[in-house]
C-alpha cells in the first residue's frame, strides 16, 4: 500500500450477511468525496461458497458506473495509475453470521458484564455470558458450552492480585467442555484470557493444551476501572487469523485489503466514537439491519454497543413480533388489518427476507414492525450501558436523599445531542420523514436532538477506513455519509390535553422567522427551507422542561433537513389511544402532519 | 450491471440430488463408495462425550485444593463405578479418615490442585446418521460421513418444521386450489406423505397426527398454526429437531396460497413412491430447505445435472412472485429493465417486466421474485 497521505484512489467493501456493497472515494476538487456504489449478493454460502465473487461483483457495478477500471480479472489493481486502479483497498464483514463469541467471568455483573462489553464493543455477538455466579450448576455450564459452537471465548475474571480460584475453575470447565470452534474442525478454538494476571499460569497449564489460548491485560484489573482495549484489540486479531480464514474465501480477501478486515459493527462503532470524541456530544447510533439490531452510544465520552440478536426486519421480523407483541405493532398501523393476515406477512417476510414491499400498506407494515425493533433494542442498549458495578460509592449527607445503587444507565436522552439511524429499513425510507419519525417513536428523545440517517449504509466503510485515513473517512462522512433529518423538539412534563405546551421560534437563513404555539399532545413540523442550520428558541410551559428545567427557555443551533423541525408534544413515554378508531385519527393526523405516507393510504 | 442472481426453490422431475450426511463430532464412516444404501443404512457413528460431573473433594475431605491430588484413590483417566471410593483424606495417624464416593460412573477426567475439584465424565453415547436418501454412496469424509447422491425428482419448500422421514406420497387433494381439511384426514393416511393443494387446517394437522401420518406438503398454511402445533412461537425460520411427530414442508408460504401447479402435478403422478421428506429449514447464514426426495425408477441411468442452479435471472425465465399484490403466482420474465423504477411504496428499485398467467406484464422488484429452477 502506498503512503496514506497520498492516497487519491479508495475502494472499500463491506460484506454483510446478504449484501456485498462497495464504495469508491475519489480525491476530488481539494477533498474526499464518495463516486459510486455497487452492490452484489453476498457469495458465502452455496453454490458459490466464496465471498471473493460477491465482492468482485460489486466492484463491477462500481467500475461500471465510475469508469474506472478496478479489477485486472479476479484481481484488484492497486496502486491507483490515471484512471485505472486503487490506492487503497478496505473491507469489513458479518457475513456467515459475524463474529459469535461466548464470555465468562466471575460475577455476573461485574468482570462478565466487562468482557461482554469488550466483545459487544469489537464487533461480536455474545452468544452466552457464563459467571460463577449465573445460577447454574458446573455440569449445566459445560453442557452450554458444549451446545454453542462460538467462534472464540473471551475468559475474564478477578481483579489483578485477587483471588484466584474462580476463574481458574471456569477454565476447568472450558476444558472439560473440550469446545469446537463453529467454523471447520481441522482448528483449535481461540479463547482469550483477560483476567487476574495471577492466575495466568494456571490458566494456561488448564487450556494451553486444547484450545488456542492468548492471553491480554486483565479488562478489569480494579473494580473501579475497566481496560477493555487490549482484549479488544486481540478478538480483532483472532477474528482475522482464525474465524476469517476459515470462512470460504476470506483467505483471498484477506490478501487484497490493505489494512486486516474489522467485523461490521465494530467499524461502525468506531465512526460513532468518532463523531462524539470530535463534537464533544452525545451520540446515539443505531444500525437496524435484517436479522440483528446494534445500538451503539457515547454518553460523557463512555462507549457503549448492544446488539439484539433476534430483533431484525427479515431473517428476525418474526422474533420482532413474539418479542413486542401483535399489539403493539398493530398499534402503528393507521389501518385496521386481522391478526392472522398480519402474521402471516410477517412469517412470509421471515421466509422471503430479501422481498421488499411493493404496496404502500406493506412500507407502512415494515415501518411499524421496525419502530417496535428499535424499541425494544434501544431498551435493551439503555439497561446495558450503565455505569461500572461494584465500585464503592462515596457519599456525603447530600446524598441521604438521593440513594443510587452503582450501575445506573448512562443513557441520559435529555443530553443527547444526536441520533443516527442506518439499516435499510431507515437508510432506504421512501421519505425521509418516514426515518424520522420511526426514530422518535421509538427512541422517544427528550428536549432538542438532532436527527440523521446513513445515506447508503456507508458507516462500515468509513469506519475501517478511518484507521488508516481518517481524514478521508470523515470528509466523506460529513459531506456524502450522514444526512441531517432535521431536529426534534419534545418537551418532558405534564399538563392538560389542548393546553399550550411550548412555544418554538425558528430562525433560519432565508427563510422567514417562524414562531408555533403547540399544544399539549400533538406532532407539527416547521419546515426549515435549504438552510443548513436553525436556531431554535424554545420556550416550555410551566410543566414543561426542554433540558433546563421546567419552564425554562433554551437557544440552540440545530442542524436541518428535509424534515425540518419536529415538534413532539405526544408526551414522554409515549401513550397511543387505547380505542382504535381513536388511535387510527390521530396516527392519521401525525402522519399528515410530517407528509410521512401519501393521503391516499 | 452485475450478474442478477435470485436463488430459487427448486422443482425438479428428474436431478441428481447429493447430501453430505456429516457426524457433529468426528467418528467412523462404516460404509464405502459406491454401496447401495436406503434411507436408514447407518453411514456413520460416533460417540458424543457424556455428561460431566463435578466433585468438590478439597470441601468433602477438608483439605486444601494443593492436597487433593495426593488423596485420590483414582488417578485421571481411570474408569470409576457409582457409590466407588475416589479419595480419601490421611485422618489423624490413620485414623478419623473421611472419603469422597463417585457420584456417577465414568472416567476421572480432572484432579484440579487449584480448586480442589475432581470431574467425572459418564460414558460417551452412540450417535448415528443414517443415509436419508434411497441411493449410492458418491464420497467420503473420512472420520465425518459421507456424500450420498440419488437420481430422481426433488421439490423444495420455503419452510417446515420437523425431521426427515421416508413414506410413500398420498395426494388428497383434487386441485392446486384445494384444502386439506381435518375431514379428509382417515387411516389411509397413516404412515404416508400426504400431498395437498393451498392449505390445511390446524384441525388436519392434529388429526394427521393423531393417526400416524409421516408427513405433509401443502402450499400454504396460517402462521400462527405453527405456534399451536409446537406451543411456542417460532421467531426465526431455523427450525429442523421439532419432535410433533409430524414432519411439516410449506411450498409457497403462509396464508392460503394455491400450490405451484407445476409441483402439485409432479407431486400427482409420483403418487404412492416412497419419499424422503425433511423439515428442515434455515433461512439464515447457510440456507437449508426443507425438501421431498423421490427416487427415479431409471436412477441407475446416466444421470442429468442440473445447470439452472445458480443462473441469473434473463428474459423467459420462470418466476415465483413472492411478494403482494401478487404472491404466490408464478410468471415469466418479460424483460429486465435496467434503469430503477419508481415502487408504489415511493422507493427506487432495480424491477423486472412478469407476464402473469392471465398475460398481463406487471413490474415487480427485483427482490421480490424467486426463480423456479429446474
Amino acid at each position: 500500500m502506498i503512503d496514506p497521505s497520498k492516497a487519491r484512489v479508495i475502494l472499500a467493501t463491506d460484506c454483510g450477511s446478504t449484501t456485498t456493497k462497495a464504495i469508491l472515494i475519489e480525491h476530488r476538487s481539494g477533498a474526499y468525496r464518495l463516486v459510486v456504489r455497487g452492490e452484489a449478493p453476498t457469495t458465502v454460502e452455496a453454490p458459490f461458497e466464496d465471498v471473493t465473487r460477491g465482492v468482485l461483483n460489486a466492484v463491477r457495478e462500481v467500475e461500471e458506473q465510475s469508469g474506472r477500471e478496478i479489477l485486472d480479472g479476479d484481481r484488484i489493481v492497486s496502486p491507483a495509475d490515471g484512471g485505472r486502479g486503487v490506492d487503497i483497498y478496505v473491507s469489513t464483514s458479518s457475513a456467515g453470521g459475524g463474529l459469535q463469541m461466548m464470555v465468562a467471568g466471575v460475577v455476573r455483573s461485574m468482570t462478565a458484564e466487562s468482557a461482554e462489553r469488550a466483545a459487544l464493543g469489537a464487533g461480536a455477538i455474545v452468544m452466552e455470558a457464563l459467571a460463577s455466579n449465573d445460577g447454574r450448576l458446573p455440569h449445566e455450564r459445560i453442557e452450554r458450552i458444549r451446545q454453542l459452537r462460538p467462534d472464540m471465548i473471551l475468559l475474564s475474571g478477578g481483579v489483578d492480585g485477587g483471588t484466584k480460584s474462580h476463574v481458574v475453575e471456569m477454565a476447568e470447565l472450558i476444558s472439560a467442555a473440550d469446545p469446537r470452534p463453529r467454523l471447520g474442525s481441522g482448528y483449535n478454538l481461540p479463547v482469550i484470557y483477560a483476567g487476574n494476571v495471577d492466575a495466568r499460569e494456571d490458566v494456561a497449564r488448564i487450556l494451553a493444551e486444547g484450545t488456542e489460548l492468548s492471553q491480554v491485560d486483565n479488562l478489569r484489573p480494579v473494580l473501579e476501572a475497566e481496560n477493555l482495549g487490549p482484549a479488544r484489540e486481540r478478538i480483532h486479531t483472532l477474528f482475522m487469523e482464525h474465524v476469517m480464514a476459515q470462512a470460504p474465501g476470506y483467505r483471498d480477501l484477506m490478501e487484497w485489503t490493505h489494512v486486516p478486515i474489522m467485523p461490521t459493527p465494530g467499524a461502525v462503532g468506531r465512526m460513532v466514537r468518532v463523531v462524539a470524541d470530535r463534537g464533544d456530544i452525545d451520540v446515539v447510533g443505531v444500525d437496524i439491519g435484517g436479522a440483528t439490531t446494534d445500538v451503539f452510544s457515547v454518553f460523557g465520552g463512555a462507549f457503549n454497543r448492544t446488539v439484539s440478536a433476534n430483533l431484525g426486519m427479515s431473517y428476525s421480523i418474526s422474533n420482532v413480533l413474539t418479542e413486542a407483541g401483535l399489539e403493539a405493532i398493530g398499534r402503528w398501523l393507521p389501518f385496521e388489518m386481522s391478526d392472522a393476515d398480519l402474521k402471516d406477512r410477517l412469517g412470509n417476510k421471515m421466509i422471503r427476507p430479501t422481498s421488499i414491499p411493493q404496496t404502500m400498506e406493506e412500507l407502512v407494515i415494515e415501518q411499524a414492525v421496525a419502530r417496535e425493533a428499535l424499541r425494544l433494542a434501544f431498551e435493551q442498549h439503555r439497561n446495558f450501558a450503565v455505569e461500572l458495578k461494584g465500585v464503592q460509592q462515596h457519599r456525603t449527607i447530600s446524598d441521604t436523599f438521593e440513594q443510587q445503587t452503582g450501575g445506573q444507565t448512562l443513557v441520559d436522552l435529555m443530553n443527547l445531542d444526536l441520533i443516527i439511524g442506518s439499516g435499510g429499513v431507515l437508510s432506504h425510507a421512501p421519505r425521509r420523514s418516514q426515518a424520522a419519525l420511526m426514530m422518535v417513536d421509538a427512541f422517544q428523545p427528550e428536549g432538542i436532538t438532532n436527527l440523521a440517517v446513513d445515506s447508503i449504509f456507508m458507516m462500515p466503510h468509513l469506519g475501517v477506513l478511518s484507521t488508516v485515513h481518517e481524514t478521508a473517512a470523515l470528509e466523506v462522512f460529513d459531506r456524502d455519509c450522514l444526512v441531517p433529518l432535521g431536529s426534534c423538539v419534545a418537551p418532558v412534563g405534564t399538563g392538560s390535553a389542548g393546553a399550550t405546551c411550548v412555544k418554538v421560534k425558528a430562525t433560519a437563513e432565508g427563510m422567514e422567522t417562524v414562531v408555533y404555539e403547540a399544544p399539549v399532545g400533538e406532532l407539527a413540523a416547521i419546515p426549515a427551507g435549504e438552510a443548513e442550520e436553525v436556531i431554535l428558541e424554545v420556550a416550555p410551559s410551566r410543566g414543561f422542561d426542554v433540558g433546563a428545567g421546567r419552564g425554562v427557555s433554551v437557544t440552540r443551533t440545530v442542524r436541518n433537513g428535509p424534515v425540518g423541525v419536529i415538534i413532539d408534544t405526544r408526551g414522554r413515554p409515549l401513550h397511543l389511544a387505547a380505542d382504535a378508531d381513536e388511535r387510527v385519527a390521530a396516527l392519521r393526523r401525525d402522519y399528515q402532519a410530517l407528509d410521512t405516507y401519501p393521503e391516499s393510504l | 450491471m452485475a450478474h442478477a442472481y435470485t436463488s430459487g426453490l427448486r422443482v425438479s422431475p428428474r436431478t441428481v440430488v447429493s447430501k453430505t450426511r456429516r457426524l457433529p463430532l468426528s467418528g467412523q464412516v462404516v460404509v464405502q463408495v459406491g454401496d447401495r444404501v436406503r434411507p436408514d443404512t447407518v453411514v456413520a457413528e460416533t460417540y458424543l462425550p457424556g455428561p460431566v460431573h463435578n466433585v468438590n473433594v478439597a470441601n468433602a475431605l477438608a483439605i486444601a485444593p494443593e492436597d487433593v491430588p495426593g488423596c485420590m484413590l483414582k488417578q485421571r483417566n481411570e474408569p470409576v463405578e457409582k457409590g466407588e471410593l475416589i479419595a480419601e483424606s490421611k485422618g489423624i495417624f490413620g485414623l478419623f479418615k473421611s472419603s469422597v464416593r463417585c457420584p456417577e460412573s465414568g472416567t476421572i477426567e480432572m484432579v484440579s490442585e487449584v480448586t480442589g475439584q475432581v470431574l467425572i465424565r459418564e460414558p460417551s453415547t452412540p450417535v448415528r446418521i443414517n443415509a436419508y436418501l434411497d441411493g449410492r454412496v458418491a464420497e467420503l469424509l473420512p472420520g465425518e460421513g459421507v456424500v450420498v447422491e440419488t437420481v430422481g425428482a426433488c421439490i423444495q419448500g420455503i419452510f417446515g418444521v420437523g425431521g426427515e422421514v421416508h413414506a410413500p406420497i398420498r395426494q388428497i387433494v383434487q386441485s392446486p386450489d384445494d384444502e386439506i381439511t381435518g375431514d379428509m384426514v382417515d387411516d389411509r393416511c397413516t404412515g404416508q406423505i400426504v400431498c395437498g393443494g393451498s392449505m390445511i387446517t390446524l384441525d388436519a394437522l392434529r388429526k394427521l397426527i393423531e393417526i400416524g401420518a409421516s408427513g405433509v406438503v401443502v402450499g400454504g398454511m396460517q402462521y400462527h398454526d405453527i405456534g399451536d402445533l409446537l406451543g411456542y412461537q417460532i421467531g426465526v425460520a431455523v427450525t429442523g429437531g421439532e419432535d410433533i411427530g409430524l414432519t411439516v414442508v410449506v411450498t409457497e408460504g403462509f396464508g392460503r396460497l394455491p400450490m405451484a401447479e407445476r409441483t402439485f402435478e409432479l407431486l400427482r403422478s409420483l403418487q404412492g413412491r416412497e419419499a424422503s421428506l425433511s423439515g428442515a429449514t434455515q433461512i439464515r447464514a447457510g440456507v437449508i430447505r426443507p425438501e421431498i426426495v423421490i427416487k427415479s425408477d431409471r436412477a441407475e441411468e446416466s444421470p442429468e445435472r442440473s445447470d439452472s442452479a445458480g443462473r441469473g435471472l434473463e428474459s423467459g425465465s420462470l418466476v415465483r412472485l413472492i411478494r403482494k399484490p401478487w404472491f404466490g403466482e408464478i410468471a415469466t420474465v418479460a424483460s429486465l429493465p435496467e434503469r430503477p423504477v419508481r415502487l408504489p411504496t415511493g422507493a427506487l428499485a432495480r424491477v423486472l417486466e412478469a407476464r402473469r398467467k392471465n398475460g398481463e406484464i406487471v413490474t415487480v422488484p427485483r427482490a421480490n421474485v424467486e426463480i423456479v429452477e429446474a
